[in-house]
């Protein structure tokens, strides 16, 4: 009924801008592209020193005793807080190690975030396929230990791309083949493959055989990502996952800005109907997408198992396949962003614990912060109006428009 | 009463939709405000309903001026609006649509919908408006539902009632009903603002006309002072040559075959019946019909967008029944779809990157596996200087261009190759006259070029100019075929009512 | 002549490939169970044994004796049921009613289970029932909240935050002062988490998803580090108590209904009321009407003077209530204190159930129900003593959704605007 959208275009404006008008940077310019996460980062930090001063009941007795020495206390919990933060995230070898190590999964779970936002899908399945595929590895990882050392470790990084790959796959699969909106499916995904990975960690595929918790067998050590550092102190656990991470930045980079099916994910992500016409086919599409989505989410997930924890746990995924929307949202859905993004967040994780162990300050506090940066950047029209920056009008970020058909 | 608009002006960011416009309209008049696609007819009408607000000037009713923050006040100052797009919630029955916003309850604002029901079936008995009050919006067919928008005016007591192009999707017998009902108001003393871009109906039910150029009011006659070729030049600012140059066609042989197709729309329901048709090289076939008789459908299997349910599609002799748009593309079929913001283009995407969104994969601009963005950029920058696409550069996105523009982007795609068959959906829907006589040159010259056209028009002046041969479609099937110099638009207009000429229901 | 002729089209709706597969995808699913029911349920119970089914327990009023079944004979009767439903649906079909065709056979199926299950022992059907009762209330609590954002248009995948939020300011408002005025601002606290997601969607136009995202990631940042740095310090904060179950005078007597209906806290109470309230107040008020008219298509709501903002604002508003009172039960209703991310994804379930009972508020309901028996069941299997992994119950209410919204047993049709922000002039 309203196809016609020629008179109802009068007078001739463009239509709102999208986020992809703004990630492709058709409407914001790149200082704008710089300064709005900066600041955002910034206020979320304030605003988490905020919520720490408040909940801190020794500041609180400070105020009804000695107010004269209040600023000076507020001034020196804080100080200390973020300084310890710092330390943990950047003030030591040991410190950089730790950033970088917490990055790497972070960094592969935002790409693919980005991936199904540059083909207009929410994957807000992370935590689905970060599951999936790192059971897979896992399996691979305890199964096939006649493997050598790198052949295992691919085989292993193989399997969580294959697992996460399917889980994401078949939400595409379910959006191609019956409309059903992939906000919803990978949602419910992310709670089958929970219960799942929580069935399969106590049968015996997985189970450590004199034990009843769900807690698998370790992976060979052939399968592990080995250690970059350990030449410098044994301690450093950075791993090859960083390599991992800033590889498959390279390769989504590559991929939707240079070759052809990246064209094809773009035009899809815009305009489905416009790429049906052309000649795409879509419902493929929505299956290749999720299938890549998902497949680096999984390769999060292997990350996580052959890099830190050498086996499978409950719950192993940790909030990192929603950290991922922030984490994509912030590096504006490009890969190098992701990668910039992801390193702050790592940085972030690294410090929170950093923070937790030397003054006692929950690590919980880093998630409030992160979630801060999140909506700051998504509707950067907050930070333009606490700083009452003049830049061009940017567009609200839309991705979603119903979740009908 | 009296309305009064004066000194109205809008601003958009680049563009002065409205320029000081003064406009009048008595009870008991019809004021029809003609002009182009793009005038700022409806822009005025929405600053009139409360939906924009103006930069500049005045309302006053009977020299009271007023302040329509929202379309409330405008209602409740007795101004009531048929939008082009209906203003209809189609999950909801008619007298729920009906009621809305003035809602007769109970207490505690439980719905009174016998009340509603009542006082509906009182209106649509006095002004001869028939429909079932308790009928599914989304079931009714436009005609009916033009209807329930005209009751949902009247129902809040609109002594003033505005149409926005409201003949553009109803047949020619329904225009007629239409234009009764709109006398049968007038006589009782309503006044009506009648939004058009077309001549003849201005000269048909207007009392006075206004006509609206580029945001002004350019001049203000009656039906008895003017004629078609001097509204039209009013409208447009030129002299209006409203046929398109071009020599008798030399129709060769058969390109499309199309056979007892039977498509079905996304209800299931069928759309598309029987149809069958010819398409020579060397011919424009116009397809005739007012909007919804299953033309989107029969363009969509066509061009290999929707499944047939049966039937067959010959393209140069081969069945094209199940092959795809990509293979239809690279066997020479051009395709301009109907909605060139929906499908033809993708807006965000650079101006570039649209003109090689369906051949991107071929060798040209792509190793199949990487792409060639040297080389688009190169064919891109050629293509819009041959085809005059206005624009500051190439690698701007598409959304930035005009209308006119965008659809030039699109003719230059689908026209820069080498083409045997061109399949064009409302190609000048929503254009200004210029873009409309440059896209119809086009045309024609591809087909003086020997490729065989089809083309989809609701407008009939467009097909009338264009068509070698002209198939009326109503209700799915194809009701007849006529040659395109020979047919008067009266002769036309009954067919896509639905009459059917004797025993000439043969195929084409 | 025109219309009766249209309309006449209209009606005619051409069977798809795809309609008739599914038509025959449920027939050959109940043979199918048929033969399961038949090989697993009968051949795997002993000859002779029977379940007994408890309706009563030993406090109530009135007893009423133990229904004990046969196990082979009870489930080869609801064997020969599906072969029979299913030779109906593969010949004939039942169009419309097929939707009620297949949840009778889900019933079926789930008491077929229950007496295999059961065989040989003693099972407490009233304390199942109650059990499905409370674990219901939050999801239909959570579900009526997404029902209130979404028939506006607002998508609210935020519940689970706005549930977890409530939880938490309900327990240390509950400790400090009392439970009822811990309830008042555990609503509050619903209410405060909407305004955020109204503001930011409506005013803001924030994509509704990331609104979500950010609610839900900052709700359970925010209350776990709480919980460390203050509950943790001051247990004091964390002993609100709870509400006790409240029978109601005579109707608690009533046998087997007694005890499941009338003898519970006022969050099961008030779950009733809101969906009865909220159901009539949909689909019979103007405030209704003009909601579901700005969830379907805001723009003709705004050109009859309907306040599009405002709407969604007070429907939003009026889910965080909803939501609020979903969180307190955590708290107040059941735990008597919080614990970090106590809500453990049931505010999903809840969108779950909102979209399974298609945007009704008696529909989300029913699912709640649905899942909440099937949460339940869940805890029996273990003293049953089933081979059946408990986990896939606790994933089945997620696979039950992906079922419905791939369309797979009928289509769920979502307010039409869902997810758009309206953008005035």
């Amino acid at each position: 009924m309203s196809t016609d959208v020629g008179e109802q275009a009068e007078p001739d404006t463009p239509p709102e801008p999208s986020l992809f008008d703004e990630l492709t940077g058709a409407t914001a310019g790149w200082r704008q592209a710089i300064i709005v996460p900066l600041l955002a980062v910034a206020t979320a930090l304030i605003v988490g020193a905020v919520i720490l001063v408040i909940t801190d009941p020794d500041l609180w007795r400070v105020l009804r005793e000695t107010p004269g020495d209040y600023l000076a206390e507020v001034w020196s919990v804080v100080s200390a807080a973020y300084s310890a933060l710092f330390r943990g995230a950047f003030g030591s070898p040991r410190a950089w190690s730790e950033t970088l190590v917490s990055a790497s999964p972070v960094i592969l779970a935002g790409l693919s975030v980005a991936v199904g936002f540059r083909a207009g899908l929410f994957n807000i399945g992370g935590e689905g396929q970060i599951v999936v595929g790192g059971m897979l590895a896992v399996l691979v990882g305890i199964k096939l230990t006649a493997l050598p050392f790198p052949l295992l470790m691919l085989a292993a990084l193989l399997g969580g791309i294959i697992g996460g790959g399917i889980w994401g796959g078949l939400a595409g699969w379910l959006k191609a083949r019956t409309g059903a909106h992939e906000v919803i499916t990978t949602i419910m995904l992310n709670f089958v493959a929970f219960f799942g990975s929580l069935w399969l960690l106590k049968t015996d595929l997985y189970r450590v055989p004199e034990r009843a918790d769900p807690v698998s067998q370790s992976i060979a050590p052939a399968a592990r990502l080995p250690r970059l550092l350990t030449w410098i102190d044994p301690q450093l656990r950075v791993h090859g996952g960083i390599i991992l991470a800033v590889l498959a930045a390279w390769f989504v980079y590559w991929l939707l800005f240079r070759s052809t099916i990246g064209f094809e994910f773009r035009a899809v992500g815009f305009n489905p109907d416009g790429a049906r016409y052309a000649g795409m086919r879509v419902s493929l599409l929505y299956v290749s997408v999720m299938f890549v989505a998902g497949a680096l989410a999984g390769l999060a997930g292997a990350d996580t198992v052959q890099g830190v924890l050498y086996r499978g746990t409950p719950a192993f995924s940790a909030g990192i396949g929603f950290d991922a929307i922030g984490l994509a949202l912030l590096g504006r859905s490009h890969p190098w962003g992701v990668v910039l993004a992801g390193l702050l967040f790592g940085a972030l994780e690294a410090g929170g614990r950093e923070m937790q162990a030397s003054v006692f300050i929950p690590v919980d506090l880093v998630q409030v912060i992160q979630a801060l940066v999140i909506i700051f950047i998504a509707a950067p029209a907050l930070i333009r109006g606490l700083y009452r920056l003049r830049v061009a009008e940017e567009g609200p970020a839309q991705l979603t428009t119903g979740w009908g058909s | 009463m009296r309305l009064e608009l004066e000194g109205i002006t809008k601003r958009f960011p680049g563009v002065l939709a409205n320029d000081h416009v003064d406009m009048s309209v008595e009870s008991g008049e019809i004021l029809a405000l003609l002009g182009e696609n793009g005038a700022g007819k409806s822009t005025l009408m929405n600053i009139l309903y409360g939906l924009y607000s103006a930069d500049e000037g005045h309302i006053r009713i009977d020299g009271v001026e007023q302040d329509f923050g929202s379309p409330s006040d405008a209602i409740a100052a007795g101004i009531g609006m048929v939008h082009q797009h209906f203003m209809l919630v189609p999950v909801f029955s008619v007298v729920e649509n009906v009621v809305l916003g003035d809602e007769p309850t109970s207490a505690a604002g439980v719905l009174d919908l016998r009340r509603g029901r009542q006082r509906l079936t009182e209106i649509s008995e006095e002004y001869g408006l028939r429909v079932d009050p308790d009928a599914i919006i989304e079931d009714l067919p436009v005609g009916v539902q033009q209807r329930v928008e005209i009751i949902k005016v009247l129902f809040r007591d609109a002594e003033f009632l505005v149409l926005d192009e409201p003949t553009a999707v109803l047949t020619p017998q329904e225009v007629d009903d239409l234009f009764g009902i709109l006398r049968g108001l007038r006589d009782s003393g309503k006044g009506i603002i009648f939004i058009t871009h077309k001549l003849h109906e201005v000269l048909d039910i207007a009392d006075r006309i206004a006509v609206l150029r580029r945001g002004r009011i350019v001049g203000t006659t009656t039906p008895a002072e003017t004629n078609t070729e001097h509204l039209a030049e009013m409208m447009v600012g030129r002299p209006v040559d409203l046929v398109v140059d071009k020599s008798a066609a030399a129709p060769a042989e058969p390109v499309l075959v199309v056979e007892d197709l039977m498509v079905v729309d996304d209800r299931n329901h069928p759309a598309v019946e029987d149809v069958s048709l010819t398409v020579h090289a060397g011919e424009i076939v116009g397809i005739a019909g007012v909007q919804g008789n299953g033309q989107t459908e029969l363009v969509e299997a066509l061009t290999g967008l929707r499944d047939p349910l049966r039937g067959s599609i010959k393209i140069g002799g081969v069945e094209t029944r199940d092959k795809p748009p990509r293979w239809l593309h690279a066997h020479g079929v051009a395709h301009i779809p109907e909605d060139r913001q929906r499908m033809g283009l993708v807006l965000p995407f650079t101006i570039a990157e649209n003109m090689v969104l369906d051949s991107y994969y071929d060798d040209e601009y792509s190793s199949g596996v990487v792409m060639r963005w040297d080389d688009v950029s190169a064919r891109a920058a050629e293509l819009s200087k041959q085809f005059d696409v206005r624009t500051p550069s190439i690698d701007v996105p598409a959304s930035t261009l005009s209308g006119g523009n965008q659809q030039k982007v699109i003719v230059a795609r689908e026209f820069s190759r080498d083409v045997r068959l061109i399949i064009a959906a409302q190609p000048t829907r929503g254009l200004d006259v210029g873009s409309i006589e440059y896209i119809h040159a086009q045309m024609v010259r591809q087909r003086d070029e020997g490729a065989a056209v089809l083309v989809v028009s609701t407008e009939l002046d467009e097909i009338m100019a264009l068509s070698d041969r002209i198939a009326v479609m109503f209700e799915g099937r194809i009701v007849a075929v006529l040659e395109g110099g020979s047919v008067t638009a009266t002769e036309l207009g009954l067919y896509m009512a639905g009459a059917s000429p004797d025993g000439a229901k043969e195929s084409a | 002549m025109t219309t009766a002729l249209t309309d006449a089209r209209a009606a005619i709706t051409v069977r798809t490939p795809a309609e008739i597969r599914r038509a025959r995808i449920l027939g050959i699913l109940y043979l199918v169970l048929a033969g399961f029911v038949y090989l697993v349920f009968t051949l795997g119970a002993d000859p002779g044994t029977s379940a007994s089914f408890g309706l009563s327990r030993p406090t109530d009023a009135i007893a009423v004796p133990d229904a004990t079944v046969p196990v082979r004979g009870f489930t080869v009767l609801i064997a020969v049921v599906f072969v029979f439903l299913g030779a109906m649906q593969l010949t004939r079909g039942f169009d419309k009613k097929a939707n009620v065709v297949l949840g009778i056979v889900f019933g079926l199926f789930v008491l077929a289970f229950l007496a295999w299950a059961a065989a040989g022992k003693s099972f407490s059907l009233v304390g199942m029932l109650q059990a499905t009762l409370v674990q219901a209330v939050p999801i239909a609590l959570g579900a009526l909240a997404g029902v209130l954002c979404e028939r506006v248009a607002v998508i609210n995948i935020a519940i689970e935050g706005q549930l977890l939020a409530g939880a938490f300011v309900g327990a240390i408002v509950g400790s400090a002062s009392n439970i009822w005025i811990g309830l008042l601002a555990a609503v509050g606290t619903g209410v405060a988490l909407a305004w955020v997601l109204a503001v930011l969607s409506i005013r803001y136009r924030v994509d509704q998803i990331i609104s979500g995202v950010f609610i839900n990631i900052f709700a359970l940042g925010l209350t776990s580090y709480l919980t460390s740095r203050i509950l943790v310090e001051i247990p004091d904060l964390n002993n609100s108590g709870r509400f006790l179950p409240w029978e109601i005078p005579v109707l608690g007597d009533i046998p087997v209904i007694g005890p499941v209906l009338f003898n519970n806290s006022i969050f099961v109470y008030g779950m009733f009321v809101a969906v009865i309230v909220l159901n009539f107040a949909l689909f019979r008020t103007r405030w209704g009407l003009r909601a579901r008219a700005v969830g379907e298509k805001p723009k003709a709501a705004d050109t009859v003077g309907i306040n599009v903002y405002r709407t969604r604002y007070v429907n939003v508003l009026l889910g965080g209530v909803v939501a609020g009172f979903g969180g307190a039960f955590f708290t107040l209703g059941s735990a008597g204190r919080f614990d970090e991310n106590m809500t453990a994804g049931l505010g999903f379930i809840g969108l779950a159930a909102m979209i399974f009972g298609r945007w009704r508020p008696f529909g989300a309901l029913g699912a709640a129900l649905v899942f909440g028996f099937a949460d339940s069941l869940q805890g029996k299997l273990a003293i049953l003593q089933t081979p059946i992994p408990s986990e896939f119950l606790l994933m089945a209410p997620y696979i039950a959704t992906i079922i419905v919204v791939a369309g797979l047993v009928g289509r769920a049709r979502p307010p039409a605007a869902d997810g758009q922000p309206y953008i005035k002039e």
